[in-house]
């Protein structure tokens, strides 16, 4: 699945954001010789087909005061983690939950799972829950937290076209 | 780009449930913060300038679509790096440079340094990571996801 020429032009036009303006798909379709009925149908088509995840509004976590956030990295028994890994990722307070390699002997943990709360102490209790799910399963842990945000942009298309 | 803390009276009740909705999703209707004023009692006008006065302070990463670059046919994969920490801005700096660089974050970690890589096509994930691994003088540890177990309705890092 892709998209074409115009959608692309649509999606690089609104990188540095929506326009400011009470219309502004109007304003978009004025940028790139559209309607806003075409603009509006093309995003709602990639939305539709996930090219675009959602049209939101990102906070500055940074900016804001970030709350904790940290990944919890746990070293599973390969034989369990395709049964474990679904029971993390159900926990409701568990965000991203998924499988990646391992580095040895660097990096001994398989299975990621992305923790939030107001502070570390929050976190670490959310962790501990997942450790007593784990169980024997779990050889070992990490978690690593997030000291500062240094890029947040969401995906950015090169200028050029490809 | 590296933003300090805001003095924590900067924004009011009214610009944190902005912020709140509007990580939900934004209306594809003709007037769209007309739309979403409405559901928080707000004129469009208002809106738009407490949006405009956000993003001008700094609160705001990001205001539009979120792409994603394997649905696009491209694809995108976690990184890691350990910069050893007298070049941590350097590193930064590089990174940032980069537009293929959806987010990356310090944490605390001997691998130090995370980020994202989203790339158009599936195959440039390599290319750009050894680049980068040359610029940088550094190994990138590659992290792709092997298999996910739900994605819940946390908030995304």
């Amino acid at each position: 699945m892709s998209i074409d020429a115009i959608d692309r032009r649509l999606l690089a036009a609104t990188q540095a954001g929506l326009p400011l303006t009470p219309e502004p798909y109007a304003e978009l379709g004025r940028w790139l010789d559209l309607g806003e009925e075409e603009v509006i149908d093309r995003l709602a088509s990639m939305q539709a087909r996930g090219v675009i995840r959602r049209i939101a509004l990102a906070p500055n976590h940074d900016a804001l005061g970030l709350p904790a956030n940290g990944v919890s990295v746990w070293d599973v028994l390969d034989s369990e983690v395709e049964r474990l890994g679904p029971q993390v990722g159900a926990l409701a307070f568990v965000g991203h939950c998924c499988l990646r390699p391992r580095f040895l002997p660097l990096w001994p943990y398989n299975l990621f799972a992305m923790l939030h709360g107001a502070g570390r102490e929050e976190v670490e209790e959310k962790r501990a829950v997942i450790a007593r799910l784990l169980g024997p399963a779990c050889r070992g842990q990490d978690i690593l937290y997030s000291t500062r945000i240094l890029k947040k942009t969401g995906m950015r298309l090169k200028k050029t076209e490809p | 780009m590296i933003a300090w803390p805001l003095p924590p009276d900067t924004l009011d009740e009214t610009d944190r449930r902005i912020l709140d909705a509007l990580q939900e999703g934004f209306p594809l209707t003709s007037r769209p913060f007309a739309a979403a004023g409405a559901a928080l009692g707000l004129a469009e006008g208002e809106m738009i300038e407490r949006i405009a006065a956000l993003r001008e302070m700094g609160a705001i990463t990001r205001f539009g679509p979120f792409f994603d670059a394997a649905a696009m046919g491209g694809d995108f994969c976690l990184c890691a790096m350990a910069v050893p920490a007298g070049r941590f801005q350097e590193v930064a700096a590089l990174l940032n440079r980069r537009c293929e660089v959806e987010h990356a974050c310090e944490r605390s970690h001997a691998l130090n340094m995370w980020f994202v890589l989203a790339v158009e096509t599936a195959d440039d994930i390599d290319r750009l990571a050894t680049e980068i691994e040359s610029e940088s003088g550094l190994a990138i540890l590659r992290f792709p996801e092997l298999a996910a177990f739900f994605v819940g309705f946390g908030v995304r890092a």
